[in-house]
């Protein structure tokens, strides 16, 4: 590449603050007590309490994966992390009026104000610092029609017999290493409740920042829809620039009944650690939803643009008749940065149909894999899948990998699969900037049209968020 | 007004000189053809020209309307007013021709210290531009070039150009690949816009085009040099007699 694109300056991750507010700190360490002091602190009831130990003593058999995922890390010293920060001043409450002005100043920093009456219209936030939530907005205007929109806290206390029946329904507490270790130990995040019949009028939207240091993150977020319900939810999250790794080990589970659609967006910037790989945070996530009622529809969009690693494959168990999954993605890497990413489409039900659009792009020295299953299980006749994986290169010195697995059980199904990597192309940016375009525009331009089919699936704002966020992850990045 | 002033420009591609001395002026509101066999270079002058960073120059000047143009990024001497008609457009998939073409609109209005205009306002500017070439406003939603036919993509580069108003245009071979009807139309397009203060490097292996838009000087390269210059009539010329012709004169193997 030429030496005009080299050198582009790197703009700074600008979320990379720390706000200073006195934290509630559990000790180092993981045991059963830390599991037990966890639960007591949010005054769980007992099944809860069962529920996280069971998961803890299964999490104590299992191994961190290494092997199966294209990513190399060094092993996680979980015994010297600290499963539990709150910020001292806030009530648990999730009543604004109370929460702490400093902690309003940070989301306001972050570009997410807390008051309601400066919040983009149309957009309800659940704001979650560390291990706890700071506050929900329009809580009450929501609850009108019967939505609940609170923290997984208040849910537990509030609504546990929606709770009990439903956590752990998609995700299991012994699902994979990083799924167990968040059921033994999370700490708050949000729940959304859809009464039947009642399409949410606004966007749900919750925002996560890591503040404190040697703190993992490990939100839970549950979502049920009830028959004929409809929601849009949007998840945002950012960290301090820290020199060391940080781990952000979180679960989400959907749940759509009959006829009900739930609409999931990510968009992902957590800190990607610097130019050489040093610090930046280990996104290990499990997310899935499950189609459990005939004529739903689960749908996944994620721009992941930050993080040292991620790993993560936002999933739907299509298991009623009829039941749809989509799964859109826009995985970028730069500099040092590694993604193993995509999804699992299990055709469960009959005429079930899922799809998929996966667009990686790959710079600087980051690799990029795309991992997706389509199962297709005996008694889904006639299930569809489409999928389209594109990768695209950026410089010379990165990588983009595809491993697409497909099992098919069942003669009358149809699944489809496309792939192609591009590397941009010298002769494209020249193209652009022939025509009056400077190289960070025109690498952007390029770059967005590559996205356009998932960027399209975001909410309105969120897609303007992301073309930018993109612009600024990827400049520096050709070499 | 001297527009251009190129003075044994030399430059290489890898290991290989291919522009081996040229020398060109041009003054403002001229129309230059540029004629010879393939491989001759002439697709290598329009890109130095423009700056494609796979040339490395290895001698001589370019003076641009007064200033040192070798020493100006692509991007400055698209805002400049240098404009070239690329011989093989770019596809960039994904982007709408029409949001591309008002970016790159803007970045040129800037430049002239205009207002940017809004996606509306575009669009009455669009109007009266896609009459140039005969164009409806369909072709405005589709990704740019992505799937277009070659004097698509020919007619794509004449509405940049009446689009874009350069001081300067460079058309690389716009007539290959065209049909008569569409080279009617993009030479038609071509002359719309000629006026006393734009000058023309018109490009072209045959002298088809030509007999269109009429050119004030003809010059044909042959290995990287001007080897011989002439008015219209060389053209002619050449057509009857065919290039070995012009190399044999010059000492060139064909
Ligand atoms: N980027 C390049 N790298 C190497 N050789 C090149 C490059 N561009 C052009 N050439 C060579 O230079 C010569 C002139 O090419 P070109 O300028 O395209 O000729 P024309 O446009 O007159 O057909 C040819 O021999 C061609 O192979
Ligand atoms: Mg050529």
């Amino acid at each position: 590449m030429s030496s005009s694109v080299e050198s582009l300056v790197n703009r700074e991750y600008k979320y990379g603050f720390v706000t200073d507010i006195e934290s509630d700190l559990a000790p180092k360490g993981l045991n059963e007590d830390i599991v037990r002091l966890i639960s007591a602190k949010k005054g769980e009831p007992e099944w809860l309490l069962d529920w996280r130990l069971q998961a803890y003593r299964n999490w104590t058999r299992m191994a961190e994966p290494h092997n199966w995922p294209n990513i190399s890390y060094e092993p996680v010293n979980y015994q010297d992390l600290r499963y539990y920060a709150a910020p001292k001043t806030t009530t648990p409450l999730g009543s604004l009026d109370d929460v702490d002005p400093k902690l309003l100043e940070t989301y306001t920093k972050l570009g997410i104000p807390l008051s309601e009456q400066k919040l983009l219209a149309g957009v309800a936030v659940d704001a979650i610092f560390d291990s706890v939530s700071v506050g929900t907005t329009y809580k009450a205007k929501l609850a009108e029609q019967g939505i609940i929109f609170c923290s997984f806290g208040e849910a537990v206390r509030e609504h546990p017999e929606l709770v009990r029946q439903y956590l752990g329904s998609v995700v299991p507490a012994g699902d994979n290493f990083f799924a167990a270790l968040n059921a033994a130990v999370f700490s708050d995040g949000s729940f959304v409740y859809i009464p039947k019949g009642v399409k949410c009028p606004m966007e749900l939207s919750t925002y996560f920042r890591i503040n404190q240091a040697e703190t993992g993150q490990f939100e839970r977020t549950l979502i049920v829809a009830d028959e004929g319900a409809g929601v849009s939810y949007l998840e945002g999250c950012t960290a301090p620039k820290r020199d060391a790794n940080q781990l952000h080990a979180a679960v989400v589970e959907l749940v759509a009944l009959d006829d009900a659609s739930i609409k999931y967006s990510t968009v992902q910037n957590w800190y990607a650690g610097d130019a050489d790989g040093k610090g930046g945070i280990l996104n290990f996530v499990t997310k899935r939803g499950k189609c459990a009622g005939t004529r739903s529809k689960i749908s996944w969009t994620q721009v992941e643009t930050g993080s040292a690693i991620t790993w993560k494959y936002p999933s739907v168990i299509l298991q009623g008749d009829d039941s749809v999954g989509e799964f859109y993605s826009v995985a970028v890497v730069n500099n040092r940065q590694q993604a193993d990413t995509g999804t699992k489409m299990i055709h469960v039900g009959r005429n079930t149909r899922s799809t998929i659009v996966s667009k990686g792009i790959s710079a600087g020295r980051g690799q990029n894999s795309y991992r997706g299953l389509v199962k297709v299980l005996p008694r889904a006749a006639n299930a569809r899948n489409y999928t389209q994986c594109d990768s695209m290169l950026i410089g010379n010195r990165c990588g983009a990998h595809t491993f697409p697995y497909i099992d098919v059980q069942n003669a009358s199904s149809s699944t489809e699969h496309e792939a192609s990597t591009s590397k941009i192309g010298e002769d494209q940016i020249f193209y652009l900037k022939q025509r009056g375009l400077n190289t960070e525009n025109a690498i952007s331009m390029i770059v967005n049209g590559f996205c356009k089919e998932v960027f399209k699936e975001l909410p309105m704002e969120f897609a303007v968020e992301a073309q930018k966020l993109l612009g600024v992850s990827l400049e520096g990045s050709v070499g | 007004m001297t527009m251009l002033d190129i003075q044994d420009l030399r430059a290489t591609a890898g290991d290989a000189e291919i522009l081996k001395g040229i020398s060109l002026t041009i003054n403002a509101g001229e129309v230059h053809a540029v004629m010879g066999p393939n491989g001759s270079g002439k697709s290598t002058l329009a890109q130095v020209l423009a700056g494609h960073p796979s040339y490395t120059v290895t001698g001589g000047s370019v003076t641009f309307m007064g200033n040192d143009l070798l020493d100006m990024e692509p991007e400055e001497r698209a805002r400049a007013g240098l404009f070239l008609a690329f011989q093989y457009p770019v596809e960039i998939p994904g982007v709408t021709n029409a949001y591309f073409l008002r970016a790159a609109y803007n970045e040129i209005r800037k430049a002239r210290g205009e207002e940017e205009v809004d996606p509306m306002d575009f669009l009455d500017v669009l109007e009266a531009k896609l009459k140039i070439v005969e164009w409806g406003p369909e072709i405005m939603s589709r990704a740019v070039n992505a799937g277009f036919s070659g004097g698509e993509k020919k007619r794509n580069e004449i509405l940049q150009l009446a689009l874009l108003e350069p001081r300067l245009a460079v058309l690389d071979e716009t007539d290959s690949g065209l049909d008569i009807d569409a080279l009617r139309i993009v030479a038609g397009g071509v002359n719309k816009l000629r006026s006393t203060g734009r000058s023309f490097i018109v490009v072209t292996h045959y002298q088809r085009m030509l007999n269109y838009i009429v050119p004030d000087h003809v010059h044909v390269l042959a290995g990287g040099r001007i080897v011989k210059s002439g008015d219209k009539a060389l053209a002619h010329e050449l057509e009857a007699r065919g290039y070995e012709w012009v190399e044999a004169l010059h000492g060139v193997p064909a």
